[in-house]
């Protein structure tokens, strides 16, 4: 039997070998096109993976900053957060979603939307105004970080998670699907073959039966027609003369 | 005439607080704690000083805020001890720079009312010098009329309030200017209070209180610059007790940009220096300050131009003030020695608290920027 390896079970007909071939067709085809998909897609997540590293060193910097300038104020003026936690009404820095898409994959990007003006503007009027100022419009820019490295995050994620998928599938293809695929077809044909061989040989049989019957149906028709002829002679020399004294011949059949 | 009476009942405390002050950290022990590695090094150096341990007992990872509470808690029970041991008229000066603190608290305790918070968790936030019996019972009122009725009139600043608060301005929008007007209120009340002290007090606490009627009046005016807060609401927030008042009041609240304001201390020489150095530049303050706020340049813009001179304004207030504090010192048998300790101490718990906070935060470029006394 030919196809060592696995193959799918199926009856070995003609329609079974068409059937398979289109489907091993399908497969390349398919192969090809994760094969792009992934490419594509790991180009992307490099990009986004250095854009990660830029952003979270770029992070660790404002966030220094930022906590640095939280120190001048309390310096300044001591402890407000009670004041700011108090005064703050809505929002004024919000973050919206939108989604983009690479290659087939939906990645959400985040936006930030700053609301100017601010509820409590008016807090250290007495003294360190300038520094809360300042602290605000520093953890702000470090909160754009953040949202910024939030959706390289997502992004890095999902993209890592869909090009896993993606080369599982591209694997399975390659080393599983195609080769089982050709290994049907080759069991097919090669079953095939036998039948065709098998079919022939049945075929020689059957003629070399018919031949020897015919033969052996020639021969007893020759034999009865030489029996035929004998009897008539003795009848011809004179009949009702002694028979024991002559030999009849053998009679061989 | 204070020379001949004053030691009967203010001398011993007045020995006490001179001794106080000597135990300031001075400017050989800002060096050596500036040069900490780690806050446990700090703590060490910190032992060896007036404050001795008072982080013994603190778990491992001290924070910056520990730091400036426990050490505020010195202060404190300084602070206590010499009230405790005040007689009239001086009982009355430590009382009123209590009322400092009060105003501070009342206004943490109206907004947290105001937004329905528990009292007992405001309390936990006030600052222990401003502490007072009543304050408590600011919780007890549900919204800013009653509040005003029954509740701020039993308070000791019942009288500020009496003057420039009404109960409808109590609700959140103004708290601000609450606290600024009993604030300019306070100053007055107590420059009052100090003249009729009379001789070398009345001088120096005249002085002081002064400088810091127009360090709010300029605060205040620089502050106010691209908010809701009308040019009239300003001007009735300035105190009247400055050098500034009242012509440079006037130009103050006038002032659009800060261009006006250094024009309108132009007359005055002390202030016109820190508004010369803010733009020229050459002083140490100025120095550093530039270093500092060139990294937030680069991520701000202009914006932070603008407020980094703003600030190293505040800076130079800062060191004006403590100057001023020092020069109290000098003169015996008054009681503005009290007053300059206690806030000599105040600037040196921010001081310490900044290298501390410079310390935790690896700035070791700006762990300089304090302002030491001595």
């Amino acid at each position: 039997m030919s196809g060592t390896g696995p193959r799918e079970s199926i009856f070995p007909t003609r329609m079974a070998l068409t059937n398979t071939k289109v489907r091993l067709k399908g497969a390349q085809t398919g192969h090809s096109l994760l094969a792009k998909k992934r490419d594509a897609l790991t180009t992307r997540f490099r990009a986004i993976l250095r854009r990660v590293d830029e952003a979270k060193r770029k992070m660790g910097r404002v966030m220094q900053l930022a906590s640095f300038s939280l120190a001048e104020v309390t310096y300044a003026t001591g402890d407000i957060s009670y004041l700011v936690q108090e005064q703050a009404k809505s929002a004024s820095f919000k973050v919206k979603a939108r989604q983009e898409n690479v290659s087939g994959v939906v990645l959400p990007a985040f936006e930030v939307d700053r609301v100017p003006g601010s509820d409590f503007n008016l807090t250290g009027l007495g003294r360190g105004g300038q520094q809360v100022l300042r602290a605000k419009e520093v953890y702000a820019k470090a909160v754009e970080t953040l949202v910024e490295l939030a959706s390289l995050q997502t992004a890095f994620m999902i993209l890592d998670e869909v090009i896993r998928a993606t080369n599982r599938r591209v694997n399975a293809i390659e080393h599983v699907i195609i080769p089982r695929l050709e290994n049907t077809i080759k069991y097919i044909t090669s079953e095939l073959d036998e039948m065709d061989r098998e079919e022939f040989f049945r075929l020689k049989k059957v003629q070399g039966k018919k031949k020897r019957d015919a033969e052996a149906s020639e021969a007893l028709r020759k034999t009865l027609a030489a029996a035929e002829e004998a009897p008539a002679s003795p009848d011809v020399s004179g009949g009702g003369g002694d028979l024991l004294g002559s030999k009849d011949e053998d009679v061989i059949f | 005439m204070e020379a001949l009476l004053f030691n009967v009942s203010g001398g011993f405390l007045e020995g006490i607080v001179r001794g106080y002050k000597a135990g300031l950290l001075t400017q050989n022990q800002y060096n050596n704690l500036t040069q900490c590695e780690t806050i446990e090094d700090l703590r060490t150096q910190l032992s060896a000083t007036d404050y001795g341990n008072f982080l013994a007992n603190e778990p491992m990872p001290i924070s910056t805020s520990t730091i400036s509470e426990k050490a505020t808690q010195v202060l404190v029970d300084q602070f206590n001890f010499l009230r405790s041991n005040a007689v009239e008229p001086l009982s009355k000066f430590l009382e009123y720079m209590t009322y400092a603190y009060m105003i501070d608290n009342i206004v943490l305790v109206i907004t947290g009312t105001l937004h329905g918070r528990n009292v007992d968790e405001l309390l936990q936030r006030c600052h222990p010098l401003g502490m007072f019996d009543t304050l408590g019972t600011l919780g007890a009122a549900t919204n800013g009329e009653e509040l005003y009725h029954f509740v701020l009139r039993d308070t000791p600043l019942a009288n500020y309030f009496r003057d420039s608060v009404t109960a409808a301005d109590l609700d959140d929008l103004n708290i601000e200017i609450i606290r600024n007007t009993l604030y300019k209120a306070y100053l007055e009340d107590f420059d009052g209070f100090c003249q009729t002290l009379g001789g070398p007090t009345a001088d120096i606490m005249h002085n002081i209180l002064s400088f810091e009627a127009d360090r709010r009046a300029i605060n205040i005016t620089i502050n106010s610059f691209g908010t809701q807060l009308t040019k009239e609401q300003r001007a009735k927030l300035f105190p009247t007790i400055g050098r500034l008042f009242p012509e440079g009041n006037n130009a103050l609240a006038r002032a659009d940009d800060i261009d006006q304001v250094r024009q309108a201390c132009e007359g005055f020489s002390e202030y016109r220096a820190f508004f010369e150095a803010s733009s020229g530049g050459g002083s140490r303050a100025n120095g550093n300050g530039a270093g500092g706020g060139e990294s937030t340049a680069n991520l701000l813009g202009d914006l932070s131009e603008e407020l980094g001179a703003a600030a190293d304004l505040e800076d130079r207030f800062f060191v004006h003030e403590v100057h001023l504090n020092k020069l109290a010192f000098l003169q015996q048998f008054q009681y503005a020695v009290f007053y300059s300790y206690i806030k000599l101490k105040e600037q040196e718990i921010r001081s310490l608290t900044w290298i501390a906070e410079c310390i935790a935060q690896n700035a070791r470029d700006r762990i300089h920027d304090f302002i030491p006394i001595f």
